[in-house]
């Protein structure tokens, strides 16, 4: 297997508030990784130091061996090749759904517009959104916009996409198509880091599950480890109030 | 001669008719010119340095962003008039470059009419470019976007958009303020109108009404337009208040 991205222990604090303490772990090809925990306990902040949005104080990210950290790297041309899904979709406002996929193949990778519309039709095809391609993303539905999102960071190709809580800012009847196109794009091999909350999701997909909570990994494994019972009390808390919460556990204590 | 007499279109009726018309000739083809073409200058050079000091307010190193809005804050409390005699008669001979007299005082009065206007110009685009939702820019920086390209891609398209209204605003300012271009002798539609003044006062109030119409015509439906239309267009988009 490939080694794609390395996460080495990465520390970041907004102030005084320190956010991540450590965290370390790497993603090969074709991977799916879920990350979930308590809110606060700094997975978007994760993410978001992945693709340096929000670069961590200490540490390091490497893709291909390439140190994301590095002052002399080319940041832009790095960012490329790692994806990013957003929890409020972030499309841009002023372009058609077509324009917001076809932007990044046309101006980040330098192709012909032809090439790039061709590729965004493409893209467009694989989360079946081919007939709102000249739609606003004001005209379509959350679910809508955060599949012309994941077609978006398709588009480029990337290495990795990352996914910040995909579903969290969606109705409840919208989440399953959203779940379905990342279901779609996991089993044809897309490598993939997402933050959910989605255990069925996880469950079906999931090389491995990452628990995290203040800041530092409390436990990992598969999910099978995971659905039959974590080690650690935090973990089996938190799944816990998951099942409550989606009615899946009877009410024991 | 009788006038006044509002029932029946008698003679002297129609003479008075000829005559407004004849005024809102008079000072449409006389006055018109030098307005617009102000109006013109103003806004195209206020826009040009506006734009460029409120990238510079956005993004610039924090001793430009100071110098910026210490120029921002001193032009809007300077009065246009102020500003039009400095340039005018303050530094003379600084627009001969034009052709020295009516030339120069009009690109003296465009000038100083842009300076003002690029300071609430830049405090427009400057509102406009922050509204931008932070989440567009991390989007494009997200695909691999350098920051030039994010902004002419992402951020300014919607700023621009963001900033039709207040814009217009603007506009509606400018199109008035050249009438303050009187006082250094240029031949704009104020000035005309106090031209038929002398020919027929008693018609004085008759003839300002006309002025107003033709302020009103020229700013209305720009105000109009950009005010209503496109709000509505940039809630289609939505963008703007939500």
């Amino acid at each position: 297997m490939t080694l794609i991205l390395e996460v080495k222990d990465i520390y970041k604090s907004f102030d005084e508030l320190a956010v991540l303490k450590g965290i370390s772990f790497d993603v090969h090809q074709g991977e799916v990784k879920v990350i979930f925990g308590p809110s606060g306990s700094g997975k978007s902040t994760m993410l978001r130091c992945i693709n340096m949005l929000d670069p961590p104080q200490s540490g390091d990210i490497l893709l291909h061996g390439q140190s994301l950290m590095d002052p002399s790297a080319n940041l832009n041309k790095l960012r490329a090749k790692i994806g990013m899904v957003f929890q409020s979709f972030n499309l841009f406002a002023h372009m058609k759904a077509i324009d917001n996929i076809a932007l990044g193949p046309r101006r980040v990778l330098g192709l012909s517009k032809e090439v790039s519309m061709e590729i965004a039709h493409q893209a467009l095809e694989r989360v079946k959104l081919s007939d709102r391609a000249h739609h606003y993303p004001a005209e379509l539905s959350g679910g809508q916009q955060q599949r012309i999102g994941i077609a978006r960071a398709l588009a480029m190709q990337p290495d990795v996409i990352l996914f910040d809580e995909p579903t969290s800012a969606l109705d409840p009847e919208l989440i399953g198509e959203v779940l379905q196109v990342m279901l779609d794009i996991a089993k044809e091999g897309t490598t993939m880091i997402v933050v959910t909350h989605e255990m069925g999701f996880a469950r079906a997909v999931a090389d491995e599950m990452i628990f995290m909570d203040e800041g530092v990994i409390v436990e990992r494994g598969t999910p099978q480890h995971f659905f039959a019972g974590a080690e650690s009390e935090r973990a089996q808390r938190f799944l816990h109030r998951l099942e409550v919460l989606y009615g899946q556990a009877e009410e024991e204590s | 001669m009788t006038h006044g007499s509002l029932n029946g279109l008698g003679d002297s009726d129609m003479q008075e008719l000829q005559e407004v018309i004849r005024w809102f000739q008079y000072i449409i083809v006389n006055g018109l010119p030098a307005t617009l073409l102000l109006t013109f200058l103003g806004l195209v050079f206020g826009f040009i340095l506006g734009l460029l000091f409120a990238l510079g307010r956005v993004y610039a190193p924090r001793p430009i962003k100071v110098a910026i809005s210490t120029y921002e804050r001193i032009m809007r409390s300077i009065p246009i008039l102020v500003l039009m005699f400095m340039f005018v008669f303050g530094f003379p001979g600084l627009f001969n470059f034009v052709g020295a007299g009516t030339n120069a005082t009009l690109m003296a009065v465009a000038f100083a009419l842009a300076l003002r206007s690029s300071a609430y110009q830049a405090g427009i685009f400057r509102s406009a470019i922050q509204s931008v939702s932070p989440g567009q820019l991390q989007a494009a920086q997200a695909i691999g976007m350098t920051n030039l390209q994010a902004n002419v891609f992402i951020v300014l398209p919607q700023a621009f958009r963001l900033a039709v209204p207040g814009w217009s605003n603007e506009y509606a300012v400018v199109i008035k303020d050249t009438s303050f271009a009187m006082a250094v002798g240029i031949a704009e539609m104020n000035k005309l109108a106090l031209n038929l003044q002398v020919e027929s006062p008693e018609f004085m109030l008759f003839i300002l009404f006309v002025l107003t119409l033709v302020y009103f015509c020229f700013t209305y439906p720009v105000t109009k337009y950009a005010g209503e239309i496109m709000t509505k267009r940039l809630k289609r988009l939505g963008l703007g208040g939500g």
